[in-house]
């Protein structure tokens, strides 16, 4: 795209790799890269990225960036490599550095209740280099499939990094390890109330966009009715049901030990897959009206009955709408997930509530980010398999 | 609703106005007269001291709740249409990958998360609450606008260039308001999350209709969780469906 024929300049400016460039040196030599607080509740002192980090990593980050920038501004046919190399090396480098200096930083403290937080300017550097790295892949013409591959490879790294303990000086890998059980606690049960929320939703979903697909006259106020539903808040749609069910416990005490009531799992299941009912019914009805009659005509031609066309013919060819559908539902599951455990059902969102109730920042954060790594797990995971099912299908 | 639904003779855009109309009016009444549902309350929860939510009326709720969300709002449907302007332009071009990046991967957040790490940076209060409001909010409105703007059909630039139009003038009154309906829809979406997120705002200390469902949640007073879950789920839906509206007036007057 960049690439201009005849008389090729040797210098030309990447106005976005500069921009990112740009950007992630003023956030270094403005805002604190790391913050060291005397313990969990009180707020930081900000460090400087000079000043926190040893002088061999701040090499490595320097001739990093310095890629990055030639990168950005040598017309060179492969500069594109050297901005992947460069932001590669900047934000492994800003991971393991921070780790490195963390635990420097504790050691020197000599006081074990010390905490060393991430700053505004590693966020920045790590935003703004996983930016031009994926800005760089695909100007090198790598698909999706790719790019999460190189993610995955990215954060297969920093996990073995990890698992030789060099973050566990980090302020947020202290909170998680003071909690570990509860934090393993709290993912299972937030996968769980996905997991089973998904399975009901597609359970009903699927029926549901099929019956729409061949009733058009169902399909408005079927719709109609998921939207509204839709529009309410999570939280209200939570509130809207715990009168109701509480109710319904009372009048029959064997719900109750089934764990159905007003507060807990149930309702949150409940309300989840309500949310859940349109992507899921919509796509699969999209993908089934997007079937060429023609193709249906022909399988019925081969003697195949109504019920057999859509299960055997339609429905597979809708599979990428249908994949579509459940990734949208998935993500915003994962989402509305934190949300249920002001109902009590547990989850992540206990750790981001508790946290905030008690101004402990790095819970807070332990609660958000793992929240935010399971959405784009998710989304990555989903992605790729509806690229894949998409291919076969184009086969 | 029902009622509606059987007078055949109503264009669907009357229908859709009359639907709005309702349901503002429902909604304002709820609102003024919740003091007076005391007695439905105790008859429900006879257990309970107070029935009614009464720290803060629910008109002040209400519009401050509505506040945030228009604030935000305002903020978000400014910037975003200049960034999605900016990057369908040819000078912009070069942004339009990264943009689309941003916003691609921005929407897989969940919201609350997002809220929450406002906090570190924010402290507690409205001001994190509106961030971020501000900083999800923007996603869907570049994401609509871009999408608008590329569906205008190249013919209809070519015309307009071809009578005279400044870039300017085809941009306002061509690529615009044939982009409108996509636009609104991304609005429509980002005021859902938003009317939605805001609650949760009250968590970190925002005064919303989010207040009376939280204390209910933590204090065990069911009746502070309905009042304020009605209340709010009638302010989206409302919202919801005046947009359903605007979108029928929009595509009447394009034909």
């Amino acid at each position: 795209m960049m690439e201009m024929t005849g008389s090729r300049p040797a210098i030309r400016l990447d106005p976005v790799t500069a921009l990112l460039a740009l950007a992630g040196l003023a956030a270094a030599l403005l805002l604190p890269f790391l913050g060291l607080a005397p313990n969990r509740i009180l707020s930081p002192q900000p460090y400087g990225i000079a000043a926190a980090i040893q002088p061999g990593w701040l090499t490595v980050m320097i001739a990093g960036f310095l890629l990055v920038v030639a990168g950005a501004v040598l017309a060179a046919r492969r500069s594109d490599l050297l901005v992947l190399a460069g932001a590669t090396v900047v934000l492994l480098a800003a991971f393991a550095s921070a780790g490195d200096a963390a635990t420097r930083l504790t050691a020197e403290a000599a006081s074990p209740a010390t905490r060393v937080s991430l700053g505004a300017a590693f966020w920045i550097l790590f935003a703004t280099s996983a930016l031009a790295m994926v800005e760089a892949l695909r100007r090198l013409g790598v698909g999706q499939l790719g790019r999460i591959l190189y993610a995955a490879a990215i954060v297969a790294i920093l996990a073995l990094l990890a698992s030789r303990g060099w973050f566990d000086d980090l302020s947020i890998i202290r909170e998680w390890a003071n909690r570990r059980d509860q934090f393993a606690a709290a993912v299972s049960t937030h996968l769980l109330l996905v997991v089973v929320s998904l399975a009901v939703s597609l359970a009903i979903g699927l029926p549901l966009g099929i019956w729409t697909a061949l009733r058009a006259r169902a399909a408005g106020p079927v719709f109609a009715m998921l939207n509204i539903i839709q529009t309410i808040p999570s939280i209200a749609l939570f509130g809207l049901l715990i009168g109701p069910l509480t109710a319904l416990s009372n009048a029959l005490p064997a719900l109750r030990t089934i764990g159905i009531g007003g507060i807990g799992f149930a309702p949150a299941v409940i309300a989840l897959v309500l949310y859940g009912l349109l992507p899921i019914a919509r796509n699969t009805q999209a993908g089934l009206l997007s079937v060429p009659a023609s193709v249906t005509d022909a399988a019925r031609g081969m003697g195949l009955t109504p019920r057999q066309v859509v299960t055997s013919v339609s429905l597979p060819l809708a599979l990428p709408s249908l994949l579509a559908g459940l990734r949208i539902v998935t993500i915003q599951t994962i989402g509305m997930g934190v949300v249920a455990a002001l109902i009590g059902a547990g989850g992540l969102g206990s750790f981001v509530f508790l946290g905030l109730g008690q101004t402990a920042i790095d819970l807070v954060l332990l609660g958000a980010l793992s929240t935010i790594a399971l959405a784009l797990a998710a989304d990555a995971l989903l992605s790729a398999l509806s690229l894949l099912a998409t291919r076969r299908m184009h086969r | 609703m029902t009622a509606l639904a059987l007078a055949p003779g109503m264009s669907r855009m009357a229908r859709a106005g009359i639907r709005v109309i309702l349901l503002l009016a429902a909604l304002i009444a709820l609102v003024l007269l919740m003091p007076a549902t005391e007695p439905f309350f105790h008859w429900l929860f006879p257990g309970l001291q107070q029935p009614v939510y009464s720290r803060a009326s629910f008109l002040t709720l209400t519009l401050s709740h509505l506040g945030l969300v228009a604030l935000s709002g305002a903020i978000v449907i400014a910037a975003g249409m200049a960034v999605a302007i900016a990057v369908t332009r040819p000078s912009g071009a070069a942004f339009a990958g990264i943009v689309d990046t941003i916003t691609a991967v921005g929407q897989t957040f969940p919201p609350v998360a997002v809220l929450a790490l406002a906090v570190p940076l924010l402290g507690f209060g409205a001001a994190p609450t509106i961030v971020a409001l501000t900083a999800y909010g923007i996603l869907p409105v570049i994401d609509s606008t871009v999408a608008g703007l590329r569906s205008v059909p190249p013919p209809a630039i070519d015309a307009a260039r071809g009578m005279g139009f400044t870039r300017g003038e085809r941009l306002l009154l061509v690529e615009l308001p044939l982009a409108a309906p996509i636009i609104l829809a991304g609005i429509r979406t980002t005021l859902a999350i938003n009317i939605g997120t805001a609650t949760i705002g009250s968590t970190v200390g925002a005064l919303t209709l989010g207040s009376p469902i939280i204390e209910g949640l933590s204090g065990s007073n069911t009746a502070y969780v309905i009042q304020g879950a009605i209340v709010v789920a009638l302010l989206a839906v409302t919202v919801d469906q005046a947009f359903a509206w605007l979108d029928l007036v929009l595509r009447r007057h394009r034909g």
